[in-house]
């Protein structure tokens, strides 16, 4: 499967040239950044571990800094998920503004769906990702036991 | 005919309280010289006075009879501080360019409405005086709310920040499907349309208005099967979806019983339509805020008194009391769709909708300041007639905050429903990352998505079916263009 989560997964995964110029764009609009790395992709895991402090007070000139992150984050995690965020301080905003995935494993398993009959066919559901069946640092990468 | 500003005020206090009928500018409800005070409601009428009748004293007749009028004189009035509940018309303009319209601007003290109730504010406002004889027709125009009276509403139950921040997406228009056929479909047929559509790429789908629980399909049937289709496309995708359940039912009790129903299956959202009423949808928000469910308002039934530019009450109207009394979503208007919407006249919903502080405009039906006080903005929903092919338009008119609605231009799709959302999943991304880009978008558009369709034959076939598809009607609601200048 293809985790789509974020905001360009039905596109072809970006190049670096794109990547830069979607930053070059939160930059514009005065957004801080951040890269964020998991390999645990539940949609409802709302927190994946943070690649460093978010980059604030960047300029659209900073653009290669901010590059040089996503970079360094994939190249550390080759085989998690990677994404960037761009958020908007902004009064009556105070959150993401953009959200998109720059890195993904090789291999996606996917969810298992769960269900649990409760009562009167009502059906309780969960979400199962495969990959988490192994400890987190350990999963989807074949090299590693 | 033209109005006589003479004849408003100065009457003799005795005169004033003689028995039978008075003219209503004559017992202070026009005063020229009133200035709103910060706390007051304020309301913009399109008024067209019956031949002969002047136009301020139909005016304060409005002011009058939506307040503590009566069509005589009662001196009942002396047993209160009668001037302070009296709602005042101070200023009546001539509507530019069409004979016979007027703009009569009136203001309400806040003591005039119990606190969080539209049900009470709507008594008052458009209660009585729709009907006035002395009047041809009446418009309610535009709406003040006070911050004083909007911080004693819940607001939405969530807003377009928090929903964002459920679901997990953000950057770009959500996008959605009402499964159609809208009748006749068993629950089992109709969750395959919702995991379709779905799976496909949509974060939405959809019950339409007149989904209740007919023969064909009882509302519990289809819960149990959509909600199976949803959990099934988020496994699929890894993404969090949802499919709007309507729980529009005879009574309160039934509502209830169905949107808990949805809680217990996992379900995000749920719907109801604006013909439940103001007290049911009001019930609902609250139910929703503490059950930490998104709330979709279709806005069935509305044309029948927004329509009209001479009678009715405005969807902008209709737009701000569903925000105060609370719904996370308000279909508001496509622009470019099968629906009415004059592209100025659905950005003055839009920015009611959405924004923190609108500014009076004429160009968008916006006739007051409105502040609102911090409370969260209500996702507008587009939907009727919009398909892929339309997207830089979409993005245009409408921007990042709003559902798109692609009903037949995802399940009219050649290739089938989960192709039909790609399709337009790959357009708003291809779209919104030209955007990001820094391309001229709008322009560009056709270029835009043909390129993105050569990678992707969902969307080359939805751009070659759709591609002649156009609802270019003459609108109905459209603003006055030029300024209105003040009469007296």
């Amino acid at each position: 499967m293809r985790l789509t989560q974020g905001t360009f997964s039905y596109l072809p995964d970006l190049t670096d040239e794109q990547i830069e110029a979607q930053l070059r764009y939160a930059l514009h609009n005065g957004w801080s950044l951040s890269v964020e790395y998991t390999d645990d992709p539940h949609p409802r895991n709302v927190y994946w571990e943070l690649w460093g402090e978010p980059l604030f007070d960047l300029s659209p000139d900073d653009v290669e800094t901010a590059m040089r992150e996503v970079r360094a984050c994939r190249e550390g995690f080759p085989s998690h998920y990677v994404k960037v965020i761009a958020y908007d301080s902004s009064y009556t905003r105070q959150t993401t503004a953009l959200s998109f995935l720059v890195n993904r494993p090789a291999e996606e398993p996917g969810f298992r769906l769960d269900r649990t009959d409760a009562h009167d066919r009502v059906m309780r559901y969960g979400l199962h990702s495969y990959a988490t069946a192994q400890p987190s640092g350990r999963r989807y990468n074949p090299e590693q036991p | 005919m033209s109005p006589t500003p003479n004849m408003h005020g100065s009457a003799d206090l005795r005169d004033r309280w003689s028995a039978g009928v008075t003219p209503y500018a004559e017992m202070g409800y026009y005063d020229a010289d009133y200035e709103p005070k910060d706390t007051d409601i304020l309301a913009a009428f399109r008024i067209t006075p019956q031949p002969g009748i002047d136009a301020i004293e139909a005016a304060a007749a409005v002011a009058g009879e939506s307040s503590t009028a009566t069509w005589t004189v009662v001196w009942t009035d002396r047993l209160t501080d009668y001037q302070h509940y009296q709602a005042k018309a101070y200023r009546v303009e001539p509507v530019p360019g069409v004979e016979g319209q007027y703009i009569a601007r009136i203001a309400y003290d806040l003591d005039l409405f119990e606190e969080g109730s539209i049900a009470n504010l709507t008594s008052s406002i458009i209660g009585n005086v729709f009907g006035f004889k002395a009047l041809r027709a009446l418009r309610l125009e535009d709406m003040r709310i006070p911050p004083h009276y909007v911080k004693t509403f819940q607001g939405p139950p969530h807003g377009i920040v928090m929903e964002r921040e459920m679901l997990d997406k953000f950057g770009r228009p959500l996008l959605g499907a009402t499964v159609k056929p809208k009748l006749g479909l068993s629950a089992r047929n109709y969750g395959r349309v919702v995991y379709e559509a779905l799976r496909g790429g949509l974060d939405f789908t959809k019950d339409d208005e007149n989904i209740n629980s007919q023969p064909f399909m009882r509302w519990r049937d289809r819960f149990v099967y959509a909600m199976e289709a949803v959990h099934k496309a988020s496994a699929a995708s890894g993404e969090l979806k949802g499919h709007y359940m309507n729980v529009t039912a005879a009574s309160m009790e039934e509502m209830y019983e169905r949107a808990e129903l949805a809680k217990e299956l996992g379900s995000l959202i749920v719907m109801m339509d604006l013909t439940v009423g103001y007290t049911a949808m009001t019930s609902m928000s609250k139910w929703a805020r503490a059950n930490s469910m998104i709330l979709h308002l279709h806005r069935a039934g509305h044309g029948t008194y927004t329509r009209q530019k001479n009678h009715g009450v405005s969807f902008r109207v209709i737009s701000k009391w569903c925000r105060l009394l609370g719904v996370d979503h308000i279909h508001a208007g496509t622009v470019v769709g099968k629906l009415e919407g004059d592209p100025s006249m659905v950005k003055g919903y839009y920015d009611t909708l959405r924004q923190n502080f609108v500014k009076e405009d004429p160009e968008t039906g916006i006739y007051f300041d409105q502040d609102w006080a911090s409370m969260p903005g209500v996702m507008p929903v587009a939907s009727g007639g919009i398909h892929a092919g339309q997207m830089h338009q979409l993005l245009h008119y409408l921007g990042e905050d709003v559902v798109l609605q692609f009903g037949g231009g995802t399940i009219g799709h050649p290739m089938g429903i989960a192709a039909g959302a790609t399709a337009n999943r790959v357009a708003v991304e291809a779209m919104i990352q030209a955007r990001n880009e820094g391309r001229e978008f709008f322009e560009e558009g056709p270029d835009i998505l043909a390129k993105a369709a050569k990678g992707c034959p969902e969307l080359d076939a939805a751009l070659e079916v759709w591609k002649d598809i156009t609802f270019n009607f003459e609108s109905t609601d459209t603003p006055d263009r030029l300024v209105t200048p003040t009469v007296g």
